[in-house]
């Protein structure tokens, strides 16, 4: 396969960012009551992504080592600044209902991870396809759980009603079935990684933080 | 004046838990939580930093307004955070070294902890003046403490449980904090029914 094809690829499905790496689960609990809000959030999250991944990348050389974490985390935060203006201006629907998510893409792991793990070490066409495979992985991965949250929860699909012949379950689209969701839906992951044999360890906290290089926190187990 | 006080507080706590309702903080709630005592140290800390950060923030927001600089809000605030933390972890390294001991080790992992983000610019979207935003800021914190505390005692029994082979670890802890969360939605409307608001 092409290299770059698979940079791509790679953020899709070998390092899902939700779903393998269990990174960025604030958004992916959050936002999924309905499918659409998790396209936005998930678009809003791969255009951050790919712009840092760019800009962390080509001054790579010039941010000191020791103030890297702070460098990429102002750059970050340009980007989700320039974000919510545009969100603001041209979709001011998927505006409210991300809320207080849409600024919170500043902490978001998946991206200062990639900023750290990859942008800091690779060229600035590499960090970019980066940013956009782990983007699409982590949106579809909101899809997903969207829609299966929308279809249970309120019997709809992007809106659409599926009249569907059971009572939409109304507990899919409280916080407890957000939860329920992911946890299903990492089991099928891990069901199918045991099929063929590639089950990957999921660290959550310290180990899975990509800040743990920096943190004296680390649990010493 | 005491009774919207009240309300904010134990609502933050019972009905609008961060990690269990509003999904702000998971990454320590699920990696923290293995262990009762480093839960409740990273929550106290978290406690300490939310309002520290709130009481800096606000104010921040009002210069911001203006001088009409709302825009660079979030810019302002992670930056204010991520100094704030550095800050606490010397003076407690250098002045109460126990605590620092106990305490300190969580601090640097909390400045990119969305829970404390998410407090301060929720404060300024709900309007609340400062008071209300201090109170809020450390009910949500002790909200935090209680989410983890519960959870990680949850866990020490999940973790000796044996489900089927495809659940073991991660979503397992997830089903599981789905019941925790389920239970702390049957706080719904207790606060505003005692409290009057």
């Amino acid at each position: 396969m092409n290299e770059k094809v698979k940079i791509v690829w790679n953020g899709i499905i070998k390092e899902n960012p939700s779903l393998r790496l269990v990174l960025g689960t604030c958004p992916t609990l959050a936002v999924t009551t309905l499918a659409a809000n998790g396209l936005g959030m998930g678009l809003s999250a791969t255009f951050v992504l790919i712009c840092s991944g760019v800009v962390v990348s080509a001054l790579r050389n010039v941010i000191p080592g020791k103030v890297r974490l702070p460098a990429y985390i102002t750059i970050i935060a340009t980007f989700v600044t320039v974000l919510m203006m545009l969100v603001k201006a041209y979709l001011p629907a998927l505006n409210s209902s991300l809320g207080v998510y849409l600024p919170l893409i500043v902490v978001n792991c998946i991206i200062l991870g990639r900023a750290e793990m990859f942008a800091s070490k690779n060229k600035v066409l590499d960090s970019a396809l980066d940013g956009l495979g782990m983007g699409l992985g982590f949106t579809l991965t909101l899809v997903l759980m969207g829609s299966i949250r929308e279809i249970l929860g309120s019997g709809t699909l992007f809106g659409l009603n599926l009249h569907l012949p059971v009572e939409p379950m109304i507990v899919f689209i409280t916080p407890p079935g957000g939860f329920f969701v992911f946890g299903i839906l990492m089991a099928g992951v891990i069901f199918l990684e045991e099929k063929t044999g590639q089950r990957r360890e999921r660290k959550a906290g310290c180990a899975g933080c990509p800040s743990a290089e920096f943190c004296q926190a680390k649990e010493s187990e | 004046m005491a009774a919207k006080l009240g309300a904010i507080f134990f609502s933050m706590i019972l009905v609008n838990n961060y990690v269990l309702i509003k999904f702000l903080g998971i990454c320590p709630f699920l990696g923290v939580s293995k262990r009762l005592d480093s839960a409740v140290g990273m929550s106290l800390a978290v406690t300490a930093v939310m309002a520290i950060a709130t009481a800096v923030t606000w104010p921040l927001e009002q210069l911001l307004e203006r001088f009409d600089l709302v825009y660079l809000q979030t810019i302002a605030f992670i930056l204010v955070i991520a100094v704030l933390v550095q800050l606490l972890e010397l003076f407690l390294r250098k002045f109460i070294p126990p605590l620092y001991v106990s305490l300190g080790v969580y601090l640097p992992l909390i400045t990119t902890n969305c829970a404390v983000l998410g407090v301060t610019i929720l404060n300024i979207d709900e309007g609340y003046t400062y008071l209300e935003s201090i109170v809020c800021a450390v009910g949500a914190g002790l909200g935090f403490l209680l989410a983890m505390t519960l959870f990680a005692v949850v866990r020490s029994r999940v973790e000796e449980a044996q489900p089927p082979k495809a659940f073991e670890g991660m979503p397992i802890t997830l089903v599981s904090a789905a019941i925790v969360a389920l239970s702390f939605t049957g706080f719904g409307g207790i606060v505003e029914n005692i409290f009057g608001s």
